[in-house]
């Protein structure tokens, strides 16, 4: 016992002092890779991730006529801005300002989206939709399946901006993918930057399933790429493997991403061995065979997400993982997480599972 | 409390339009000052089911008038320290001023009793120092320091004191909670009552009206009070509510509307609610008209969605402030060197603890896993590392 204290509290300390040495407080914890590969040719533009996103929503609301969008201060583009002039091109009986009340936007946009329209809600903050919550898992969710299929909301799309930006303590921080990805008939998807983010939320929002789209707010501004300027779809239910190897397979989704691919890149650099890296982008449904698929090949798995670990979507990944893939491992597979504890607001970069904790994680696995 | 109100109520102006009153001179007894007392008429309220409104003449001592100009100081110096700590990034995250709807907490503080209880939304840097947290525990928990009235934990929106149940991130969530400690002090049987105060925009969450029913049916001794500073975030009252009198918006809760801007008239309506809700007769809902100088939060310049003639036009005309000051010297309860004083003490006492704030400590990472539970099953808590999980502690003294 006195021994296994020591050795927390060693680690611990290393943990303290890694954190104070590359994540000096409150600066960005990770570094932004962009995607080089376009999903279509032709021409595109820079854009950051709030401009994708405002470009994916113009393309709607300019060939869908029914398309509408709304939640609070949007109207002037909302608080990050991804609305921006759509309400002066569009008009106001397209683009609207609600009052504040996230149950109602959400009753209002399930209504809206089974009486034909194609409608877009924002919740201001991911922390914010739990007064919402109630609409979207006992009526979005369920509205097909009750009504033995005569009715759905499959064109309501919810976009709202979650996980770490740097200083949003308790209530401007949280990943809550998990508390959606157990509710059947929802789809959740999580970009990663630009050119996934313009992709996804348009496949959302034609999908004829209601849509949780999870925006990490960080991303907005702090990710820029050249962005198709043309409509084009990235499919749901497909993860992306961004780099391969065979040492281990290193799954996450949003931010998480880009953290695991510079793991990959000081794993290669300091022990030579080479990963997969896999953005799952979408939770729910998960796209089972790539991620079988890798870590069979690979023999070992680490997920890491900024969400709590437990019922974190890891532990759904890691229960597959270990039924399909039981034979192939090589070791057990590692969760590397947000601690299972309220998001504080002086600890974001101790909370935070930074590259450095992943690769600790990944060495322990390789060396199990 | 009840022998007030029946005393200065029939002295209710009705709806006639009143100006302010001439001072009533008595005889000097404070140090400076060359009258103890004056009254002063008050913006008639407008009632919702209500007969009779709040007093509409306010008596003021000169001891009791220095001591309001005092608190409504401090509260504007505090946020002004809270907006300078905002810019030079020493305070991060999100951070609500409360600069120009001082008088609203502080007449209602003035008003209240050691039994009665507040909760508030964000904006709570003001009411926290009223219930009785020093300057520097409010300022060291913005800044994220160990001497934080929450050991820095939870920062601008989440600060507590004893009888304040706490500024509340998620807008109208506290407004049932209200509900349920009006409900305790009614059970306890203490006389207290619950002020749960929320903005215009958070008059429209759905929330409230569950929470209106509530205490309604039980008749709870529980004060509504709506702050209408006339925006939730960048949208208007007029673009956000079907209904703006939002003291009528209790329907069958009776309702006053109040000038939040004059700390006399908020100290008397609340005086009111006091006497109202301890003789047994259930809620009110109270709006302050009000007014917020800075933008919603520090990151919005405030600018966009409204002019800035109209800042500047309340700032000159309705300064809860300047207004009271005017008012209190040209009644002679107060002298300009008396109030300079007070300045002078407020601004030492601000700047010192904003010096301070920014060189406390902070709290060890063994408290990220602190007060998760009250004892935890499992003594450690997961997360990051699993092999290296941090040990659940209790940080907080319990009785
Ligand atoms: C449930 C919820 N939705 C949205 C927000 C974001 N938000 C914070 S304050 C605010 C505006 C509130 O306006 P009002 O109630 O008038 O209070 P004021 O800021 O004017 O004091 C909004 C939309 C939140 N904190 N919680
Ligand atoms: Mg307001």
């Amino acid at each position: 016992m006195a021994s296994l204290v020591t050795k927390k509290s060693v680690l611990l300390a290393r943990l303290v002092k890694n954190v104070g040495d590359c994540t000096k407080r409150l600066s960005s914890h990770f570094i932004y890779y962009p995607d080089n590969e376009k999903p279509v040719e032709g021409e595109t533009t820079k854009m950051n991730m709030m401009q994708a996103i405002n470009n994916a929503m113009d393309l709607t609301l300019k060939n869908d006529p029914t398309a509408v969008l709304f939640g609070e201060d949007v109207a002037f583009g909302g608080v990050f801005r991804c609305a921006l002039g759509l309400q002066e091109k569009y008009g106001k009986d397209r683009v609207f300002n609600t009052p504040l009340c996230e149950q109602g936007i959400a009753g209002f946009g399930i209504g809206l989206a089974t009486a034909g329209a194609t409608a877009i809600a924002e919740i201001q903050f991911a922390d914010y939709i739990f007064p919402a919550f109630d609409q979207i898992i006992n009526e979005a969710a369920k509205v097909r399946y009750r009504s033995g299929g005569q009715f759905d909301c499959g064109a309501l799309t919810i976009r709202t901006p979650c996980s770490a930006v740097g200083h949003g303590g308790l209530y401007h921080s949280q990943s809550p993918e998990a508390f959606f990805a157990h509710v059947p008939g929802l789809r959740v998807v999580v970009p990663r930057g630009p050119i996934t983010a313009k992709g996804l939320l348009l496949s959302c929002i034609r999908e004829k399933d209601p849509c949780v789209f999870l925006e990490p707010k960080i991303l907005y501004r702090s990710a820029a790429e050249e962005v198709p300027v043309e409509d084009y779809t990235i499919p749901l239910g497909k993860a992306q493997v961004l780099r391969e190897g065979d040492a281990a397979t290193l799954i996450g989704w949003g931010t998480q991403v880009h953290v695991l691919l510079e793991v990959a890149q000081i794993a290669e650099e300091k022990l030579g061995v080479k990963c997969d890296v896999i953005d799952l982008q979408s939770i729910l449904p998960w796209d089972e065979d790539t991620v079988c698929n890798s870590v069979k090949k690979t023999g070992r798995c680490l997920i890491a997400h900024e969400a709590p670990l437990t019922s974190g979507f890891g532990a759904e990944l890691a229960a597959t993982i270990q039924e399909e893939c039981f034979l192939h491992l090589e070791a057990p597979i590692s969760r590397v997480t947000g601690w299972d504890a309220p998001f504080p607001h002086v600890f974001e970069p101790f909370y935070l599972p930074d590259k450095w904790r992943c690769y600790q994680s990944l060495t322990e696995m390789l060396n199990y | 409390m009840s022998k007030i109100i029946p005393s200065v109520a029939k002295l209710l102006a009705g709806n006639t339009v009143t100006k302010v009153g001439a001072p009533v001179a008595t005889t000097s007894s404070a140090k400076y000052s060359t009258k103890s007392e004056a009254s002063f008429e008050i913006k008639p309220y407008k009632l919702h089911k209500l007969e009779k409104g709040p007093a509409t003449t306010a008596t003021l001592t000169s001891e009791d008038a220095l001591k309001l100009y005092e608190q409504l100081a401090i509260l504007r110096r505090i946020e002004t320290a809270s907006g300078n700590l905002y810019r030079e990034k020493i305070i991060r995250g999100f951070c609500h001023l409360y600069s120009g709807q001082e008088a609203v907490a502080v007449g209602m503080r003035a008003a209240m009793r050691d039994v009665d209880t507040v909760i508030t939304a964000y904006r709570c840097h003001g009411w926290t120092y009223l219930m009785g947290a020093s300057v520097l525990g409010v300022l060291s928990e913005l800044t994220g320091r160990r001497t934080g009235v929450s050991r820095g934990k939870g920062g601008s929106m989440h600060l507590y004191a004893k009888n304040f149940y706490g500024g509340n991130g998620i807008v109208g969530a506290q407004v049932p909670l209200g509900a349920g400690i009006g409900f305790a002090h009614k059970y306890k049987g203490d006389g207290g009552v619950n002020f749960a105060l929320y903005g215009d925009g958070a008059a429209n969450q759905g929330q409230l009206y569950e929470a209106y029913n509530m205490a309604k049916l039980w008749d709870l001794p529980c004060v509504f009070v709506c702050e209408n500073n006339g925006y939730g975030m960048g949208t208007s009252m007029e673009r956000s509510s079907a209904s703006t009198d939002y003291y009528s918006r209790g329907d069958y809760i009776p309702g006053i509307w109040v000038d939040g801007m004059d700390v006399l008239a908020t100290r008397e309506a609340t005086k009111f609610c006091i006497d109202w809700c301890t003789s047994g007769k259930g809620p009110l809902v109270m709006e302050m008209e009000t007014y917020r100088y800075s933008g919603h939060s520090m990151s919005d310049p405030g600018t966009s969605y409204r002019t800035r003639d109209e800042i500047q036009e309340v700032r000159q005309t309705r300064d809860p402030i300047t207004s009271y000051k005017d008012k209190i010297l040209s009644n002679e309860l107060a002298t300009p060197d008396q109030l300079k004083e007070i300045d002078a003490k407020v601004r030492q006492e601000v700047d010192d603890a904003t010096k301070q704030a920014k060189v406390e400590p902070e709290i060890g990472v063994e408290e990220l896993a602190g007060d998760i539970y009250v004892d935890c099953v499992d003594p450690v808590i997961r997360g990051v590392i699993p092999s290296a999980p941090l040990q659940h502690i209790s940080v907080a003294q319990r009785n």
